[in-house]
């Protein structure tokens, strides 16, 4: 018996060494070490020795048993790497093959502008108000102190429903509506679109988007604005962007102002995009004139405000280098899905 | 408005450079668009002295011409043939550049070298306008009025190296209109003296009032008119230095008379006229309004009917100019003119300027007039036009000015606050300092009053002071302050929402599009819009640019449609498009406002501006059922249930089969669905595409975003299927809502997973597959129970008429 358990172990060993596989492994393990397995079938024999050999060959048949398992374990393990290999190296792909795309659709670049100038304000502490685009002359122009007949109201180009109903050729009449309603103090912007009659070309449209901007409250000084625009600026354009406030003239705001922002592709040296400048015009502000905040119910000897206006499809443009505002209202998807 | 530096040089003494002009004068409101040296595009032109000139050996045309140009000679041929020796020519060397950009060059002329190219005038971006004496067709010959110096740069010779520099003035200040305006405010800029000129009205002979009587009707239409009268004019072209002015200034030179009029609009700001003598019946200036009907030939010799509101000058007869805006035809001078009347008049701003819009001319006059100028300066601009004669010795003065003056304008005295300007700038700017910046900008300050002068209309209030202290103490100078205290700041509800909507449409692969809000009102016959709906009341445009853009639209799937057209037809395979439009409804447009009162009438009340969650789409794989779905998406992401699904009866612009309304509490709120054939063809869309308009008021109405947790199920779920026979027409929203009902609380799910017609099913039958999810949430469900939850549905079903497959 002893040697027929020396022989299995023999027997054994170069099978296990010859496999090939796991599977085949498991055949082998199963054929001598399974319940129907050979050394099983010898070690059911155990029963025609006499009590003296028993206990030897039961030993070592334990001992072939755990010489078997531990070399089927070594080979398994060893098998079982190399499969795993293999099937690593057979299931290489080419990583070069375009990805699978799910379908994201896009904000439009006016509103991702919009967007970014909301989350400045909404910083700073403004609310975002609106009010119509169809308008009352009165709004539009009366409470600004551009009476019937004002000169600049020729530089309005304005869209007329009735002699008192018009397209808002900007939105500050959001302003006197906003006082109207509210008391001091005020902090909104009122980004919104509006309408003046210029044909369409590679820089006007009749339709284009402005933010307004309003801040009434006791002690609000220029400096205030300054220091506001300058966050909007950088907000806008980055940190490293600079401002140029220009005296200028609007009939709501006195003292009146004009931003520029140092040009964002030149940094200020002057490019074809700021025409050699240096800088790009951004906006239109100043203090809000105290006939305007009469007219809105706000005592000016009390209060004081500032109030801004800019373009927010000529930011847009800058911002993304469009060089046709066009673009921004033919919405091809070829246009859109570069946002 | 350009400013001649050599003009500017006159009045005050600058130490800068012409950038840092710019720049400073910009920073202090008086914007610089560009400044440019005239002359600077021409190159290596110098003057030269021809010393002799030959026949070219192999040419009757050409001319060998010997020229002396100061450290050389250089021999040019020239095909001009009014050159002689003893000339004075501007030569174009080797490697120069003329006008136009054109590069001259050393070259061969049939065979004979010539060094460069003798230059016409307009050779010299000039004009006849410039020297008058100057040859049509020829080389200019430099006349004693140039400096003639062989090798001297044409520039210098001509005069032809003033800086000129453009500002863009701002309507508030007429005054800056001017040299001596812009002088001012230099001055103030830089903070160097400056005297304003005081032209001293020459003697004369004579009196005037015996040649010209001046009668003003209108005196709240002309504040003011003054005249004066030149005899024995000798009208001829102006001397240099006035002529190399207007040019620099942007104004052509005619003659001395008519120059002297430019000449001192641009130095005052005032505008002035000359009217022949000759025109003027009687002598007789008469400011009136224009009688109905009357009729006159402005100078540009176009006839004009005026119309009652309209002021003009007229004589004893006739209208012979619109006041301000234009002379009449003939009333100027000409070549044969004796005698003439110079005008200098203030009129209302908003006067001219109406005239001027309604005979759509709008002069240099007109838009200095409508700026309402300051009626104190009309004499001494008479005063300095009167100078000017003399010193050109363009006349005969006449003793005296004519001057009507009905009501002599008085200064403005504002109070002077400087603490509250410093406060109100954030800024701390001594009393000294701003007394001294105002009173170099002409203001006379005296204790706590400022009296502005008289060209400033437009300092009223202290806010208009505390102006003048900003720009002259630097916009730049003032320190960035933050600013204090607490505003409650956050996105409202509906905002809030808004920006929601864009995120659910946009993570489920819709792009946002921006639409104009006007359309054309064929839009809603292409929409195959009723005629009789309301929806066609739209805002009418009463000025459009074109019929295109002319009503405001009450639907958003014009654009919408337009859109994607486009997409399609610049070959987008496919599109999915939303938009946040605004429509616009007047009372007329909304049926349940004003039922039946639609029609064109004078708009009491605002339209309803109401926003539109609106959808389009097309492309492969895209039906129906992918737009249903993207919607019933935003709905629940917007936590919006209980609504039902209706068909529409009649849709416009969708097929009627294939359309659909979604209705809460009995309120249609969203539509939807394929596109009609008809309006599919409309829009030149060559495959189906699928549009859906949802109220945005409606959904936020009903939006409920609060989102409460439930927990996750602990128990195993037993899924079991059914297949069920009913007739083709039942909506399977039927049969879903039946087995809901039956299933009882046990149902987690009911998923449709199959519809089939065709060969295994009855002809007018469908087959219709579910799948039901039970589960219960106090232990593991059993099979027996999940069978009693399924022989309920089937039991409930089998009422409907609805069996299982076999």
């Amino acid at each position: 018996m002893k040697e027929q358990l020396q022989a299995l172990q023999q027997q054994a060993q170069e099978r296990i060494a010859a496999c090939e596989s796991t599977a085949e492994l498991e055949g082998v393990r199963v054929n001598y070490l399974g319940k129907k397995g050979e050394l099983t079938a010898i070690l059911k024999q155990m029963g025609k020795l006499s009590a003296e050999e028993r206990p030897v060959m039961g030993q070592l048949a334990n001992e072939v048993r755990a010489e078997l398992e531990s070399t089927l374990e070594q080979r398994g393990a060893a098998l079982k790497q190399a499969e795993l290999q293999a099937r690593l190296a057979g299931e290489k792909i080419d990583i070069t093959m375009p990805g699978t795309q799910r379908t994201v659709g896009h904000k439009h670049p006016l509103s991702i502008v919009i967007d970014e100038a909301k989350a400045v304000f909404l910083g700073m502490g403004f609310s975002v108000a609106t009010g119509p685009e169809v308008e009352w002359d009165y709004y539009n122009f009366e409470a600004l102190n551009l009476p019937p007949g004002h000169p600049s109201r020729d530089t309005h180009d304005t869209f007329y429903i009735t002699e008192r109903m018009l397209l808002r050729t900007q939105t500050s009449p959001v302003q006197v509506r906003y006082m109207e309603e509210n008391t001091p103090p005020i902090r909104i912007i009122a980004p919104g679109r509006v309408y003046r009659q210029d044909s369409l070309d590679a820089t006007h449209s009749p339709v284009f988007h402005q933010l307004e901007g309003l801040v009434v409250d006791e002690g609000v000084t220029m400096a205030h604005l300054k220091h506001t625009l300058d966050l909007m600026a950088k907000g806008l354009f980055g940190e490293n962007t600079q401002t140029r406030f220009r005296p200028h003239h609007f009939p709501f705001t006195e003292p009146s102002c004009e931003v520029d922002v140092s040009c964002f592709r030149c940094g200020g040296s002057g490019c074809g995009l700021c025409k050699g400048e240096g800088w790009i015009e951004l906006l239109g502000a100043g203090m809000v004139h105290p006939e305007v905040l009469r007219r809105g119910g706000i005592d000016p000897e009390k209060y004081s405000g500032f109030a801004f206006g800019a373009g927010l499809d000529r930011i847009t443009m800058a911002r993304f280098q469009i060089d046709d505002i066009r673009l921004l209202f033919e919405n091809d998807l070829r246009f859109l899905s570069q946002f | 408005m350009k400013l001649s530096k050599k003009w500017l040089g006159d009045y005050i003494q600058l130490d800068c450079s012409d950038k840092q002009f710019a720049d400073a004068m910009t920073l202090s409101g008086s914007k610089v668009e560009a400044f440019e040296q005239e002359g600077n595009q021409l190159q290596n032109i110098v003057v030269g002295l021809v010393t002799a000139i030959e026949r070219h050996a192999d040419s009757d045309r050409l001319w060998v011409v010997q020229i002396d140009v100061g450290s050389e000679q250089v021999q040019i041929v020239t095909a001009a043939q009014n050159v002689t020796v003893g000339c004075y020519v501007p030569v174009a060397k080797d490697n120069s550049v003329i006008a136009g950009g054109v590069q001259i060059k050393k070259t061969k002329m049939r065979g004979v070298a010539s060094q460069g190219m003798l230059c016409g005038i307009d050779e010299l971006g000039l004009s006849q306008h410039d020297f008058p004496y100057a040859a049509d067709d020829g080389i200019f010959l430099l006349g004693d009025d140039c400096t003639r110096e062989p090798g001297l740069a044409i520039q210098a010779a001509l005069g032809l190296d003033d800086i000129v520099t453009e500002f863009e003035i701002t309507p508030n200040r007429p005054d800056c209109l001017s040299v001596v305006g812009l002088a001012r405010e230099a001055a103030a800029t830089f903070a160097v003296p400056f005297a304003a000129p005081q032209p001293v009205l020459p003697s004369g002979t004579g009196d005037v009032n015996e040649h010209l009587k001046v009668q003003i009707d209108e005196p709240s239409l002309c504040y003011r008119y003054a005249g004066a009268v030149v005899q024995n004019v000798r009208v001829a072209p102006s001397p240099r230095w006035l002529r190399e002015r207007l040019r620099a200034s942007g104004v052509r030179p005619i003659n001395n008379i008519v120059d002297i009029t430019n000449y001192v609009m641009l130095e005052f700001g005032q505008p002035m006229h000359a009217f022949d003598m000759r025109y003027l019946q009687g002598g007789q200036v008469i400011v009136r309004c224009a009688g109905a009907g009357e009729k006159i030939t402005t100078l540009d010799g176009v006839e004009r009917e005026l119309s009652a509101n309209m002021l003009v000058i007229a004589d004893a007869q006739k209208p012979v100019a619109v006041a301000g805006v234009m002379g009449g035809e003939f009333s100027g001078v000409m070549d044969d003119t004796k005698t003439v009347v110079f005008e200098s008049a203030c009129f209302n701003g908003m006067q001219v300027r109406a005239t001027a819009k309604t005979l759509g001319l709008r002069t240099e006059s007109s838009a200095r007039f409508e700026k309402e100028l300051d009626p104190s300066g009309c004499v001494q601009v008479i005063a300095r036009a009167l100078e000017l004669v003399k010193e050109l010795d363009a006349g005969d003065i006449v003793g005296g000015v004519v001057d009507v003056f009905p009501t002599p304008k008085s200064a403005r005295s504002i109070k002077f606050d400087p603490a509250w300007i410093s406060e109100f700038l954030g800024i701390d700017c001594p009393v000294a300092t701003q007394t001294a910046m105002l009173q170099n900008l002409g203001c006379v300050v005296k204790g706590n009053e400022v009296t502005v002068p008289t060209w400033r209309n437009d300092l009223v209030a202290r806010e208009d002071l505390a102006e003048e202290v900003a720009r002259l103490f630097g916009y730049d100078n003032i320190p960035p302050v933050p600013m204090r205290g607490l505003a409650n700041a956050r996105l409202t509800p509906r905002q809030q929402l808004q920006s929601f909507v864009g995120d659910v449409l946009r993570a489920q692969g819709f792009s946002e599009i921006t639409t104009w809000s006007f359309i054309s009102p064929k839009g809603y016959d292409k929409l195959d819009l009723p005629a009789d709906s309301f929806l066609r009341n739209s805002i009418v445009i009463s000025n459009p640019l074109g019929e295109d853009t002319s009503v405001m639209r009450t639907i958003p799937l014009p654009s919408m449609l337009d859109v994607l057209s486009r997409n399609y037809n610049n070959r987008n395979a496919s599109a999915a498009l939303y938009e946040l439009a605004t429509i616009y409804l007047p009372p007329s447009s909304r049926g349940d406002a004003l039922q039946g009162q639609g029609g064109a009438h004078e708009p009491e009340e605002l339209p309803e501006e109401r926003m539109v969650v609106t959808l389009g789409m097309y492309g492969a794989g895209v039906d129906f059922f992918t737009l249903k779905g993207a919607i019933e998406q935003l709905l629940a992401r917007c936590g919006v249930a209980g609504y039902d699904i209706l068909a529409i009866a009649e849709p416009y612009a969708l097929h009627p089969g294939r359309a659909a309304a979604l209705a809460i509490d009995g309120e249609e709120f969203c539509w939807f669905g394929e596109v009609s054939p008809q309006v599919q063809e409309n829009y030149e869309l060559g495959m189906r595409a699928y549009t859906c308009t949802m109220n945005f008021n409606v959904l936020f109405a009903h939006a409920n975003r609060k989102v409460i947790y439930k927990p996750l199920p602990r128990y195993p779920a037993i899924t079991r299927d059914l297949a069920l026979v009913c007739d083709i027409d039942l909506p399977v929203l039927s049969l879903q809502r039946e087995i809901e009902q039956a299933a009882g609380k046990l149902l987690e799910e009911v998923a449709l997973f199959d519809v089939y017609t065709g060969e295994q099913v009855q002809a007018g039958k469908k087959s219709v597959a579910f799948s039901l999810r039970l589960r219960s949430a106090e232990g593991t469900l059993t099979d027996e129970q999940a069978d009693a939850a399924v022989k309920r549905c089937v039991k409930a079903l089998d009422k409907m008429g609805v069996s299982l497959r076999a």
